[in-house]
């Protein structure tokens, strides 16, 4: 087990004037490289447990180590600018420009001007923001998701090794939460911060974190484990209504369409022959054929009646199959496109467009069922 | 058009007089907002985390401008004799408010965020205060400099009275002098210049804001 990078120990947290304390006697210890999600009902103290990380809150009493040092005392502005820090309201500075946002604490360390607007560039391209269109925008000319990525952006300014992240894409719509949840997991792999993530949204919370912490009040871990581990396996009734009834249907956001073995269904490639396609679907008794373009790409589903009605060239239509996923994609996303159509699946492609298989809504079931089981059995 | 020929000969023959009172008016509105502006800023830098010292300090500024002005330029005379002495601190305890009122409630609009991210960055308390807040209460701050400069400009007519000078030579003279030939000229003297030099401060004070605020904080 490697050293921890940051540990709270016996940290407590009593506001001024309040009797009971808001985090009480809290260990935890967050290693190197993962994302630790803060997860748990409002008032349970989960943001006041990460302020007292980069002392935004002081503790009333216990101690903060950081790189094997205790930071519980000294000067917490040099602790902050070591810490990148991202909240809900982002708090872009609006006199400044995007750039002069970004290299915020790098100006602060006193980086010389050349490199501070290098890093601002490189920062923008990072976060999918083309640097030559924005560098020079001021934040009221950004929407709620470009202003996120440039507070990530400014969080990751002078490159520090913790990110401290507090519901930061709570105020988005969901749609581009979405995509910046999957942006921000991309961006992860690649540069393998600590993290420390606070969020109300237990699916925010499976799909963001290596482990999960949940907490009860007064920052009490109710449960620290993996999101499956903590899905199939909640410790205790708490933990276990916190998750909801879904529990085990949120395990399908924690697996690829690629980890599952693949369905096939009778292909029909062109030129399409309709009474061999009329016999291919007698013999493997399936309703409905494939039918895939000279890339091997798939074009539209056919059936019976399209066979007998379809005049003229069925290779000839425009492709219309709706629903396609690739292996990268969640189980979850291939469920929700297959609840979109009828047809009960969703066909599998490789980046290019390539059929590789399908997904049916059978084997997710099968799926669900045999994790049910496996959950029962460790518990039993 | 009778009155007018007759205000425009009265003029023509006082041109160092009038030169001499605007000087001494434009001499209070400079030094006047100056060092109220220097002292609420001040007041309100050294108050803006303590809520209780801000509201006292904001009380007692306000009592100044509830005085009487007529009372407020006389009040002096004993301890500072007449002329520009009393009048000055008269007008200098008049213009603090609008500056004071400003300036804390522009450091008070930062929005939270925006402060707790500039602390959280690890910025200290004056970096926050001269990097962050000051830069976006500054249109704030000075459009209550506008108002001290322009009510300072109204009020120093009275500096007249305690043998201040200023444009209110023009009106007390004339004022002393109804019904005899000349005493409309003189007060409408006063009032007209008084009105020209508030509104060129005015323009003068708008463009200083345009040039000095920062463009994502207008």
């Amino acid at each position: 087990m490697t050293e921890p990078l940051i540990r709270l120990e016996e940290v407590t947290k009593i506001y001024p004037g309040m009797e009971d304390p808001a985090v009480e006697t809290l260990n935890l210890a967050v290693e190197p490289g993962e994302i630790l999600v803060l997860v748990g009902p409002s008032g349970c103290g989960k943001s006041t447990t990460l302020r007292l990380i980069n002392r935004m809150i002081e503790p009333s009493s216990g101690r903060i180590i950081y790189e094997g040092e205790d930071v519980t005392r000294g000067d917490p502005n040099e602790l902050r600018r070591r810490m990148g820090y991202v909240i809900q309201q982002v708090g872009l500075f609006p006199h400044r420009t995007i750039a002069e946002n970004i290299a915020t604490v790098p100006r602060l360390l006193k980086w010389p001007d050349k490199k501070c607007r290098a890093r601002a560039d490189e920062l923008l391209e990072l976060v999918s923001m083309d640097p030559a269109t924005y560098r020079d925008r001021y934040p009221r000319e950004l929407s709620g998701g470009q202003a996120q990525r440039v507070g990530v952006a400014r969080a990751l300014g002078a490159d520090p090794d913790v990110l401290l992240m507090d519901e930061p894409f709570g105020a988005i719509d969901p749609i581009t939460r979405d995509r910046l949840q999957n942006e921000f997991l991309r961006l992860q792999g690649e540069l393998k911060k600590t993290i420390v993530f606070v969020t109300h949204d237990v699916d925010e919370a499976v799909k963001m974190g290596d482990r999960i912490a949940i907490l009860r009040e007064r920052s009490e871990i109710a449960q620290l484990d993996t999101p499956e581990r903590i899905l199939t396996n909640p410790a205790d009734d708490f933990v276990g209504n916190f998750l909801g009834s879904g529990a085990i249907l949120k395990t399908l956001t924690l697996r690829r369409v690629g980890d599952i073995e693949l369905s096939s269904v009778p292909l029909l490639r062109p030129p399409v022959d309709r009474e061999q396609a009329l016999r291919l679907l007698e013999e493997t008794g399936e309703r409905n054929a494939l039918l895939l373009d000279r890339a091997e790409r798939p074009l539209r589903w056919v059936d019976r009646r399209a066979l007998n009605s379809f005049r003229g060239n069925l290779d000839a239509a425009r492709p219309s199959v709706s629903v396609l996923v690739q292996p990268e994609d969640t189980l979850h996303d291939a469920l929700s496109g297959m609840l979109q159509n009828s047809m009960g699946c969703a066909v599998v492609t490789d980046r290019g467009g390539k059929y590789l298989g399908v997904c049916t809504i059978e084997s997710l079931a099968q799926l669900l069922i045999d994790t049910g089981k496996e959950a029962e059995a460790s518990r039993a | 058009m009778n009155g007018l020929q007759s205000w425009w000969d009265y003029l023509s023959v006082r041109g160092d007089m009038l030169a001499e009172t605007i000087g001494e008016t434009l001499l209070y509105v400079g030094s006047v907002t100056g060092s109220a502006g220097l002292l609420a800023l001040t007041v309100a830098i050294l108050t803006r985390h303590r809520p209780f010292a801000k509201e006292l300090c904001l009380a007692i500024a306000s009592v100044f401008l509830t005085i009487p002005s007529l009372a407020l330029f006389t009040i002096f005379i004993p301890i500072l004799g007449l002329g520009f002495a009393p009048s000055f601190v008269a007008l200098f305890l008049y213009a603090i408010l609008p500056i004071l009122r400003n300036s804390v409630a522009g450091l008070d609009a930062v929005e939270a965020s925006v402060l707790e991210s500039a602390k959280g960055m690890g910025m200290t308390d004056r970096q926050v205060l001269l990097k962050v807040q000051l830069p976006l209460a500054w249109p704030v701050i000075l459009a209550g400099v506008r108002v001290s400069a322009l009510l300072t400009v109204s009020i120093s007519a009275i500096a007249t009275l305690v043998a201040g000078g200023g444009l209110g030579d023009f009106i007390k003279s004339g004022l002393a002098r109804i019904p005899l030939p000349n005493s409309f000229e003189a007060i409408w003297t006063g009032v007209v210049f008084s009105l020209l030099l508030a509104l060129g401060i005015d323009i003068l004070l708008r463009l200083v804001a345009r040039w000095t605020t920062p463009r994502g904080a207008r």
